[in-house]
């Protein structure tokens, strides 16, 4: 079902839409000190954004359309369980925090641009940074289709039922990438955010005055999930897939090639580790967010698009917004969600084709690159990867867009023992954590693979059901945590077995992962971007 | 480096401290006490965004000094 054209929001998110491609193209010539056509300046900004820079560019990174779409509907259709997202957005700060800034300087002294290049570089292992890589570009996919399904709720809610909305908005989207690089999404960040912090503080104060408080809106959720079976509080059997979902989203989150690209943008170290601070204030907004899918409960929003049986939950905010609000009003939300998602998807696009260009193209594909060859190939693949995530997304319809993250997490947390205890040990044999990798993303595959939903037989869910190996509970467990453990436990088993195969040449050294400063910018005086 | 190492370690248990506050639903998994009608499940959790940020800030502050 496709409600009826709305002709004003339509004409308002185009022209936000429209802004925001304009400033795509300006931000180019966004004090720019070298030429643009090297992984470095297009896919790095140069390695120069300074605080406030770094924590719109790494807020829109990574608090991404999933935030605004896909969690409010895991409240919506299941309760408790789907406010995962907050727990998990507080994690990550005090777990990463030290792991990123040792990344940071690690990759600042010897010019990596990925983890992947860091493995080669760390472990001297080629098989190892091919995997990393690989790993980091196939978990990015599902991720950056996952962008779409939130401009796809905000088309199918103004009333248009085609996909030539999304195909639009997307070439438009690779064409300025294409031209502008990493500084394209950190300047429409500034414009993203300050639309979403407005939006969000309007609907947290005023649906709740309209519907009568929050007293209201918890009891009318609670009686509407205790129909489905679902509660506003967690059942004892939720409590370790609670936990063990946001703890290990907290642990993937940053071993995604965006978040990476996102900190090693960063000027400094101390950017780095001051931002662990500040992006908190993102977590609030999201954990607001979250309750709108309640607020949609307490005022018996029905989900517009996808079938009669299985309506496309995904639309419950826009149209929320649109029962709630003034039509001009949601209009400016609308916008604000399509724009909310074409910052991260961009920076997505991005990450995952330098990783390709640095890690794929130049050592197996044409090993004497130059650096401008390099920068070429990184455009031309952000532009393909991001085409290839709409024909995914327009031959899927989905009930819970948030499954799609939920299984690249799955996957990208296989490299943690080569990315991140790499970033503290050499004491691990690269061999041991290849066959590691392989073990744990071979598990991990397959308790997807057995993991039914309500419409799939396979890869239903990224939550594992212990009942599926006979063990008589309804407990559940997140997935990759299972796989990580088993990888982990193979790479430590086998690395003093392995102890007579020769090493890899480790071309870091201790003091490589302390440095805290960024030299002199290498092409002359260029004004520091954003510096505070 | 200096004397105060240790002294510096021990913050770090400050990195713990939310760790624990949201990880373990046992604590919170509740509805009261409820303020202005949101369960303690809900802004017990939201409150420690605020707690991520002072820990995490503090251990900031303090180890941008310690170099």
């Amino acid at each position: 079902m496709i409600p009826k054209f709305n002709g004003l929001e339509f004409g308002i998110v185009v022209a936000m839409f429209a802004v925001v491609a304009v400033l795509g193209f300006l931000a180019t010539r966004w004090r720019r000190a070298g030429p643009l056509a090297s992984v470095e300046e297009w896919g790095l900004g140069g390695r120069r954004f300074g605080t406030a820079v770094s924590w719109f560019l790494l807020g829109g990174d990574l608090y991404t359309a999933y935030t605004f779409v896909a969690v409010p509907a895991l409240l919506f259709g299941t309760g408790a369980a789907g406010f995962f997202a907050v727990p998990y957005t507080i994690a990550v700060f005090p777990l990463v925090m030290f792991v990123a800034a040792r990344m940071w300087s690690v990759c600042h002294e010897h010019g990596y641009a990925t983890a992947a290049e860091f493995v080669r570089g760390r472990h001297g292992s080629a098989i190892l940074a091919l995997l990393v890589a690989i790993t980091g570009i196939v978990a990015t996919m599902p991720y950056i289709a996952l962008q779409l399904t939130g401009i796809r709720a905000v088309i199918e809610t103004i009333g248009i039922g085609g996909d030539w909305p999304l195909w639009v908005a997307f070439a438009v989207l690779a064409v300025y990438t294409f031209t502008s690089g990493l500084r394209a999404p950190a300047m429409v960040a500034f414009v993203k955010d300050i639309l979403i912090y407005v939006m969000v503080l309007v609907a947290v104060i005023y649906i709740p005055y309209k519907l009568g408080g929050y007293d209201v809106i918890f009891h009318g959720a609670q009686s509407a999930l205790a129909a489905k079976g679902y509660s506003t509080l967690l059942s004892g059997s939720q409590y370790l897939g609670y936990t063990t979902l946001a703890l290990g989203s907290a642990l993937a989150l940053f071993l995604y090639p965006h978040a990476v690209t996102g900190v090693l943008a960063s000027r400094s170290r101390d950017v780095v580790k001051k931002n662990m601070s500040l992006l908190p204030a993102y977590s609030l907004m999201l954990g607001f967010i979250a309750l709108l899918g309640y607020m949609a409960l307490a005022a018996h929003v029905k989900p517009v698009g996808g079938t009669a049986a299985k309506p496309d939950t995904t639309t419950i905010v826009p149209v929320l917004f649109n029962t709630e609000f003034p039509h001009w009003f949601a209009g400016l939300a609308f916008g604000a969600i399509v724009i909310g998602a074409l910052v991260p998807a961009a920076i997505m696009a991005i990450a995952a084709a330098n990783t390709f260009a640095r890690d794929i193209y130049k050592p197996y594909i044409r090993p004497g690159a130059s650096a401008r060859e390099e920068g070429l190939v990184s455009q031309i693949v952000s532009v393909v990867l991001k085409l290839g995530a709409v024909g995914v997304i327009v031959g899927l319809k989905l009930t819970f867009a948030l499954e799609f993250q939920l299984i690249g997490g799955v996957i990208v947390i296989q490299i943690l023992p080569s990315v991140v205890l790499g970033l503290y040990t050499r004491w691990y044999h690269r061999w041991a954590l290849v066959v590691g990798w392989i073990v744990g993303m071979g598990l991990s595959v397959y308790m997807l693979y057995i993991t039914p939903s309500t419409t799939t037989a396979h890869f239903g869910s990224a939550s594992f059901a212990f009942s599926s190996w006979g063990i008589h509970t309804k407990m559940t467990i997140w997935t990759g945590i299972v796989g990580v453990v088993a990888n982990l436990v193979v790479a430590t088993a086998l690395t003093p077995l392995l102890a007579r195969l020769p090493r890899g040449r480790d071309e870091t050294s201790p003091g490589d992962y302390g440095e805290a400063e960024a030299p002199p910018i290498p092409f002359g005086p260029g004004p520091v971007v954003g510096q505070t | 480096m200096n004397n105060h190492t240790g002294g510096r370690k021990l913050i770090l248990l400050l990195l713990l401290v939310p760790l624990v506050a949201v990880l373990v639903p046992e604590f919170y998994n509740r509805s009261n006490p409820s303020i202005g009608g949101m369960p303690f499940f809900y802004w017990w959790q939201l409150l420690w965004i605020a707690g991520v940020a002072i820990c995490v800030g503090i251990v900031y502050l303090v180890t941008r000094r310690a170099r």
